[in-house]
């Protein structure tokens, strides 16, 4: 295809990310990179993965497409395809001790939850608004609920998390609310060889 | 904590009342019953026999007068040892929750067993058969399905799901790998001449080993329960224990029926694996047919709510009985049939019938657990061992190092496909959780007899659960204190990670197709679809799809508003809510405690006397313990009264 660098410089790349991949992994995400991109140019558009038909009958489909492209961009190379999917790497224990100084990983816990926190959070003001919130639950639970019905969901929702009374959750209580959670191991694909 | 205790006081004396008016009825039997001869096999009870001479209270038969007292305890009496026998069981567990330290510390299984010690001593020494409980028809026919059932019923699917993988490899390959393992290497210390057990041969070796390699589900639940571990640790456990039940009933068929033959060919050990699957779908199968027959039921009994439950436990007892039937592996079959089972049904049937249903499993499962560990302890004592020093330490060394590298080599070969692999200290918790129970009993005690060491057998048996139980079961705690295993919060109920979890799901899902991967997550939305398009439009009566977040919602909701109906007591109780909240009791100083505590003992030991005394034929025994237990009764009812009176009495002072 048209892209001009090899696999082993983005295996490099993405080691200085702290995105330890292997070979295998990287040619195999690469095929399927390549087989996305229809027009051959070495990056994909939005059209490209809304083809892919389990994601386009996916309730947060959209949103997830979105997440790939940086702010204002309409394509993406495999560079930051490979950087948000480094998201999705489980945490390995011997990574936990690492050195404190260095920059967080992608995929660390607070990494992940911001990813998540970005899928609500469109307008990027770093809190979840009222109508954020309505506008995703009313993706994820369907038609059969009234608004009146939604709205108090939302509102109970807020509720629970707000703990400095604007009436949003912000990044800070959403960590709060989910700091039971496993969220490294709900947030983590293990990538097949 | 007063109002408790005025309570407490309150229901000691009606309990007080209830066991002076049971042990009269049981006084003047011991005189009047004949023990009737034992049946053969191993059914509990004995057929009433009218005792010479018939009903009568007064001694002259001749006298035409109409008897305006009579009794007849040869009739009532096979239900009325049942009851006392529950009951004495019940009181034991409400003698420990007395004290909330002795249950943290030590499992309630270790506590039950060691009253059933006491018991089985008592009736030990004057002579008294306890009721087999744990032969082969009582246990797997009444006592064991409740408690699967339980397990069974209350299963956290979403977890279960992600690693039936993992736990059908643990329960498959690690009982296998454990029974051979232990079979062949008991098989060469038999050959050890300074142990005397050299007529032993391969083949009761082997058959040992498979009964005793099983964990038992009994057991490890009620240890599990109550201590914290990760979510993934706490379902292979769970999942192992219940899931075994399919490699132990092949073991088991296929040794005793080679243990006759002297030879074995390898056309009965490929058969052996043909019918591991047999029994394994087959039991899965038929709880899948069963479960949905139940849900499908459930959709027409909109008319008839109050019998509503009764369908669950029926199709979940003919689920286990049909497996039963065809010796296929019955727990599985029950457990099966209750995991597809409840989804449907709980959106079928009304609020009251789901509470009913959950609270009435869950009473019937511990009721089950209770007697199991009670009657392991009682019939340690009762039956005939055979002590054989090197044999018995000897199985218990090869099963604690056989399940350890049972555990380390599976694990090693699992952990690439585990998304969250297990680390050292997961793998130690799982290897130390191999508890064996009263299952493993229940099979030894049916051993043919045409297998020479069988009493040995028995012993080692006991051996075995009573160091696993009690060692292995009181240290478990500590132990993951100590090596700080990782826990799962399971208390997670908010609206907030419902929707949050809902998001990162959907992400996963859709980041996975993305990547063109397949997971169980594609497997799960996969089914999701198709429960969704058919098997709700046929099994649930009223299909308005309704998701997981909003059933949530209106649960919280609900919560809330039952909580502030609530006030000072857990329950909302009948009548009793506008009267408590008008006093206030000072606290209960720790003496009281500690008087709760003997009375509950002593009544305890009360009914148990009852119990041997409506069995005991000389009369001189019964009237000495008449009078013990009359005195202890009277000295119960006087402290109980002292209390109550010197409670109220403050507060009337206050």
């Amino acid at each position: 295809s048209g892209s001009n660098f090899s696999t082993i410089t983005v295996c490099r790349e993405l080691h200085e990310m702290g995105f330890h991949v292997s070979h295998s992994q990287i040619t195999r995400l690469y095929s399927r990179f390549t087989s996305l991109d229809k027009g051959e140019n070495g990056t994909l558009s939005r059209e490209d993965f809304q083809r892919i038909p389990e994601l386009a009958i996916n309730p947060l489909g959209d949103r997830i497409i979105n997440a790939f492209f940086p702010e204002g961009e309409d394509q993406v190379n495999f560079r930051g395809f490979m950087r948000t999917l480094a998201h999705f790497r489980p945490i390995e224990d011997n990574e936990k001790n690492k050195d404190p100084t260095a920059s967080e990983p992608l995929n660390s816990r607070t990494n992940k939850l911001l990813f998540a926190f970005q899928l609500y959070d469109l307008d990027r003001d770093d809190k979840i608004s009222r109508d954020e919130l309505l506008q995703v639950l009313r993706m994820m639970v369907g038609v059969n609920i009234s608004d009146e019905q939604l709205g108090s969901i939302a509102d109970r929702t807020i509720q629970e998390a707000d703990q400095n009374g604007d009436n949003s959750i912000s990044f800070n209580e959403f960590i709060k609310v989910l700091e039971k959670v496993d969220v490294e191991q709900k947030m983590s694909i293990r990538f097949l060889h | 904590k007063g109002h408790t205790q005025l309570r407490l006081s309150q229901m000691k004396l009606a309990v007080n009342f209830l066991t002076i008016g049971l042990v009269i009825l049981s006084l003047p039997c011991g005189s009047y019953t004949e023990i009737p001869p034992k049946p053969p096999g191993s059914v509990t009870v004995l057929p009433p026999v009218k005792p010479a001479g018939g009903p009568q209270a007064f001694p002259d038969a001749e006298n035409s007068n109409l008897p305006v007292f009579t009794m007849d305890y040869a009739r009532i009496q096979v239900p009325f040892e049942v009851t006392l026998w529950v009951l004495l069981a019940s009181f034991a567990k409400i003698g420990f929750h007395v004290y909330h330290k002795i249950t943290f510390w030590v499992p309630e299984s270790c506590l039950l067993i060691s009253i059933g010690l006491i018991v089985g001593a008592i009736m030990h020494s004057v002579h008294e058969e306890p009721p087999a409980v744990l032969s082969y028809n009582v246990f797997f026919l009444f006592m064991l399905p409740p408690i699967v059932l339980e397990s069974g019923y209350f299963m956290p699917t979403r977890p279960f799901f992600e690693n039936v993988g993992t736990v059908l490899w643990f329960a498959v390959v690690g009982t296998l790998w454990n029974s051979i393992g232990i079979g062949m290497s008991l098989y060469a210390v038999c050959q050890i001449e300074a142990f005397e057990v050299q007529d032993i041969n391969l083949q009761e070796n082997m058959l040992f080993a498979a009964i005793i390699s099983a964990v038992d589900p009994v057991a490890v639940l009620s240890v599990f329960e109550d201590v914290s571990v990760n979510e993934q640790l706490y379902i292979v456990v769970f999942g192992e224990c219940l899931f075994n039940d399919a490699v132990t009933v092949v073991l088991y068929n296929m040794f005793i029926f080679v243990a006759d033959m002297p030879v074995v060919e390898p056309v009965d050990v490929f058969l052996g694996v043909a019918r591991f699957f047999v029994v394994g779908l087959g039991g899965m199968g038929f709880g899948v047919i069963f479960g949905f027959v139940a849900s499908f039921t459930t959709r027409f009994t909109s008319n008839v709510r109050e019998i509503e439950p009764l369908f669950i436990f029926m199709y979940s007892y003919l689920a286990y009985l049909v497996a039963e039937l065809f010796s296929i592996s019955s727990i599985m079959a029950i457990v099966t049939c209750a995991l597809t089972m409840k989804y449907y049904v709980e959106e079928n049937v009304s609020q009251r019938s789901c509470t009913t249903i959950r609270h009435v499993v869950k009473m019937l499962g511990t009721i089950s657990e209770t007697l199991i560990f009670f009657f392991l302890g009682v019939v340690t004592i009762t039956t005939e061992h055979e002590w054989n020093w090197g044999y018995i330490m000897f199985t218990l060394l090869l099963a604690l190092v056989w399940r350890g590298l049972g555990v380390l080599v599976l694990t090693q070969i699992i952990n690439p496909f585990r998304t969250i692999p297990f680390n050292f200290k997961d793998q130690f918790i799982l290897g130390y959780g191999g508890l064996r129970g009263a299952i493993s009993f229940a099979l030894v005690f049916t051993l043919p007899d045409s297998i020479g060491r069988k009493k040995l057998f028995l012993t080692t048996t006991i051996c075995m659960i009573m160091f696993t139980v009690f060692i292995q079961g009181i240290s478990i705690r500590p132990l993951i204190e100590f090596i700080n295993v990782r826990r799962t919060n399971r208390n997670l109920e908010t609206i907030n990670v419902e929707i949050h979890s809902r998001l990162i799901e959907h992400t996963i899902a859709g980041v996975e197709d993305l990547c063109g991967q397949w997971s169980h997550y594609y497997w799960k939305d996969k089914f999701l679809k198709f429960n969704n398009r058919i098997l709700r439009k046929i099994l649930i009566r009223d299909n308005r799809a309704e998701s997981s977040i909003v059933a949530l919602y209106k649960k919280l909701e609900l919560q809330n508003a039952m909580e502030i109906l609530d006030t000072v007591s857990g329950d909302i109780n009948a009548g009793s809510s506008i009267v408590s909240l008008q006093y206030v009791y000072p606290l209960s100083p720790s003496s009281s405690c500690s008087l709760s505590l003997s009375l509950y003992f002593a009544l305890s030991l009360i009914l148990l006397l009852s119990l041997s005394l409506a069995c005991s034929p000389s009369l001189s025994l019964s009237l000495v313990l008449s009078l013990t237990l009359s005195c202890s009764l009277f000295c119960s009812l006087f402290c109980s009264l002292s209390l109550s009176l010197s409670l109220s009495l403050s507060v009337f002072v206050h």
